[in-house]
């Protein structure tokens, strides 16, 4: 149940972590990787395959950063945003 | 119309979504609210009657999911897991219902009579959605009221909503979730064996949501179902089945599951009202200067800065008003006593400790003023987001800054709110270095301190001593993340709510409320405290003189008045009451801890001043009001505390002493706080002697560096 991440890597090329995502830019979400609590928290937040995900703002030092998912804004850090998967639309 | 019978009403939905808002609208309460996620991390209870019933409303701690696992979570999920509200209120987020749904869905296969409130619909209005609270109602099994807590609007709905609710008395059937094949073939198979274990202990609905529970991996109800090994072996089997089967884990196709769930209920409930959007996005607009990649930082900076400074200069005018009334009290009443002990007592003791602290009062509120904006504006979360990177780099979690941030008023609610932290030991750290901020009850001694030592640059003082309390709260983190054991990696993950305007209303409020708080304080314990240390300074009265003063002075009063025997006698006098004073009950308890003190220069009433700050950081002031009494009295001109206090330390000496007073020992109910929230004494003895080593050692320094510049 911790090999999520080679059972999703199937169909798409495009595809990268949250913490890739260029300024401006949708993608959308493929999959999560990391620990049991990690994913459950993230996707009580919206973070579940198939929703739409835009980087908005970057702090000062690029880290953490602001995104808008199902219309509201949440801030990650980029070490969390490496275990979200996402592909570009 | 008192209710005759009560029923139990739980509060629940996401964090800030205004639950605790609607929970005083419905009570008649000021409990405290503002505008960041989980202000809100104890249950809270009141009642209030309507018609013939009694609510009683449990205010639970928000969450986003009931399969997480923060200490606050815990306690909003136990509390539904052992079913102690008949009747749960389900509140939503008008402006942010995707995601208010997700818990909703998880509710609602429960079965349990429920309200949904749509809360702050003005947002969703704002939004330009349309929803269809009818259609919305059906679909989720109990009434939808749209409400909005701030203008009151829909709240009679609401409570007319409870009231039907409190009458019917059977749940409705829980609703049943469209799981794709393979995950309700599970849930079936699941059901049947906690059917078979548990005969007739539950109906359909809950074996099924327990079968779903446990399928989602819910880590109490698993502990719960501890004994059933055949039952938990059957769960784990089907898990990694689905998790084969599927590419992802069980969680994933629930949630997947419930998110489609959410998608088809909003699209058969809401429609977005057609046209252009013409409002103005007022969010986007703050947060394009307020997070600036550039002025961010700096504009936090400042800001921090403007509380500061207006605090300190705006509270002068109105401090020197009650600083005069005070003065006229105190003669009047002065005159009207007869000299004697009760006289000494009320002016000298009640008096002089009441009145030298009261004067802060417009200081405290207006800082409360600022706090008030900063919690309730939705600015604290951008300031977390803003010091995240800077702060981690100190071992803090971005997230500590907001009990940072509260610290400044008060650090007992400061070091609840590290709740939010996920990390146990982020959260230690940060509950730690929390009494090191400067908060409002010690904020009278550097204001003292700063005008007595440093007049000319006060404001820059007392300045000073927040920038000293923010870089030594980063250096007790720094030294923390050395001392404890590395534990699992954190995460920083954290909803930025919408910019809101404060309400006046609640602005009046939260200043009226610190202000009562600070009066209730100089009512207790400062007014006892005075009391106390006055007798302490006063008694024992029969000491053993080394020198026979009384029957000298006499002697003297007998001869004819001359320059030198009046410079002679007032010697003798002064003599006698030092005398006095070393052998009252405060003088030996000073001299014992003075050998500790001695090597920071500070005298006995310095001493003192310290010891009762330990119960609470404001007597530290009436402790110097209620010592330096008696010489304000025989001074030839009314002096005031102030240039009293100027002529005992050197300069130096007095920025150690308030250095020491800024870092040591939390006051009791800071201590007491952080026993709860880090779980043992150990970690509370622990504050109390890091930060004493902290506090002296700065101080040896600072009066040692001062010794060898003069």
């Amino acid at each position: 149940m911790f090999n999520a991440s080679q059972s999703q890597d199937n169909n798409s090329d495009s595809k990268m972590t949250l913490a890739e995502l260029p300024a401006g830019r949708t993608a959308r979400i493929a999959g999560l990787l990391g620990d049991d609590l990690g994913k459950r928290r993230l996707m009580a937040l919206g973070l579940v395959r198939g929703k739409e995900i835009a980087l908005e703002t970057k702090a000062p030092m690029g880290d953490p950063r602001i995104y808008t998912i199902l219309g509201y804004r949440l801030s990650i850090r980029q070490d969390d945003a490496k275990k979200i998967l996402v592909s570009a639309i | 119309m008192a209710g005759g019978k009560e029923i139990t009403v739980g509060l629940i939905g996401n964090p800030n979504s205004g639950k605790t808002s609607l929970f005083n609208r419905l009570c008649h309460s000021k409990d405290p609210v503002g505008n960041y996620p989980r202000v809100t991390v104890a249950i809270r209870e009141r009642t209030f009657d309507h018609a013939e019933w009694t609510f009683r409303l449990a205010d639970l701690p928000g969450v986003y999911a009931l399969t997480t696992q923060t200490p606050e979570e815990s306690s909003a999920r136990d509390y539904i897991h052992e079913e102690r509200a008949q009747i749960w209120m389900n509140v939503l987020d008008a402006g942010n219902l995707e995601r208010s749904l997700y818990l909703t869905s998880q509710l609602v296969e429960m079965g349990r009579r429920m309200v949904f409130v749509l809360n702050m619909i003005d947002e969703a209005e704002y939004k330009r959605l349309v929803i269809d609270a009818e259609a919305l109602s059906r679909r989720l099994g109990g009434p939808v009221i749209k409400v909005n807590s701030i203008t009151g609007q829909g709240l009679e709905a609401l409570r007319a909503a409870l009231v039907s609710m409190a009458q019917q008395e059977r749940a409705p059937a829980p609703v049943i979730i469209d799981y794709d094949d393979h995950l309700a073939a599970a849930v079936t198979r699941v059901q049947q064996l906690i059917v078979d274990l548990h005969p007739d202990a539950m109906t359909p609905g809950q074996s099924r949501w327990l079968a779903i529970k446990l399928l989602e991996g819910d880590d109490a109800l698993l502990r719960r179902e501890g004994d059933h090994g055949h039952l938990l072996e059957m769960v784990g089997r089907e898990r990694q089945d689905l998790a084969q089967e599927h590419g992802g884990e069980c969680e994933m196709l629930f949630a997947d599951a419930r998110y489609a769930h959410v998608h088809t209920l909003m699209a058969a409930t809401m429609v977005r009202a057609g046209g252009s959007v013409p409002h103005v996005d007022w969010t986007a607009r703050l947060d394009a200067l307020l997070l600036h990649r550039v002025l961010g930082l700096p504009l936090f900076i400042f800001i921090l800065w403007l509380m500061f400074q207006t605090t300190f200069t705006l509270g002068k005018l109105p401090m020197g008003w009650i600083e005069a009334g005070v003065g006229w009290i105190k003669e009047g009443v002065g005159g009207l006593l007869p000299a004697g002990m009760v006289h000494d007592l009320v002016v000298n003791g009640v008096i002089a400790g009441v009145g030298g602290t009261i004067i802060f009062l417009p200081n405290i509120v207006i800082l409360f003023f600022f706090m008030a904006i900063f919690s309730e504006s939705g600015y604290l979360t951008r300031a977390a987001f803003l010091m995240d990177r800077l702060m981690h780099a100190f071992g803090l979690h971005g997230k500590a800054l907001i009990p940072l941030v509260i610290g400044f008023g008060c650090n007992v609610p400061a070091v609840l709110a590290t709740r939010t932290i996920e990390s146990e030991r982020a959260r230690l750290i940060a509950i730690l270095v929390n009494p090191f901020i400067l908060c409002a009850a010690r904020l009278p001694v550097f204001i003292l301190f700063a005008g007595a030592f440093f007049s000319d640059r006060a404001a820059s003082m007392v300045f000073l001593m927040y920038m000293i309390s923010i870089m030594m709260s980063m250096f007790g983190s720094v030294l923390l993340n050395r001392i404890l054991p590395r534990g699992m990696e954190e995460s920083f993950i954290m909803e930025l709510p919408p910019y809101r305007l404060p309400t006046v209303k609640s602005l009046t409020w939260h200043m009226w409320d610190n202000a009562m708080d600070f009066l209730n304080k100089i009512g207790g314990v400062i007014l006892v405290g005075s009391m106390v240390l006055w007798f302490m300074k006063e008694f024992p009265k029969d000491i053993t003189w080394s020198v026979d003063y009384a029957g000298q002075i006499e002697q003297m009063q007998k001869q004819p008045e001359t320059p030198e025997l009046k410079e002679a006698m007032s010697q003798l006098t002064r003599q006698r009451d030092q005398e006095a004073l070393a052998n009252s009950y405060l003088g030996r308890i000073a001299r014992t801890v003075a050998p500790i003190f001695a090597p920071l220069e500070l005298s006995w009433r310095d001493t003192v001043a310290i010891l009762t700050g330990l119960m609470a950081k404001e007597v530290v002031v009436a402790s110097y009001a209620v010592l330096y009494s008696e010489e304000r009295e025989q001074a030839a001109e009314s002096s005031s505390l102030r240039e009293l206090l100027s002529k005992t330390m050197s300069p130096w000496v007095a920025f150690a002493f308030m250095v020491f007073t800024l870092l040591y020992t939390p006051c009791l109910a800071t201590i007491a706080a952080i026993r709860r929230e880090a779980g043992s004494w150990k970690w509370a003895g622990f504050s109390v002697g890091f930060s004493m080593v902290i506090a002296w050692s700065l101080a040896f320094l600072i009066v040692n560096v001062g010794r060898w510049l003069t």
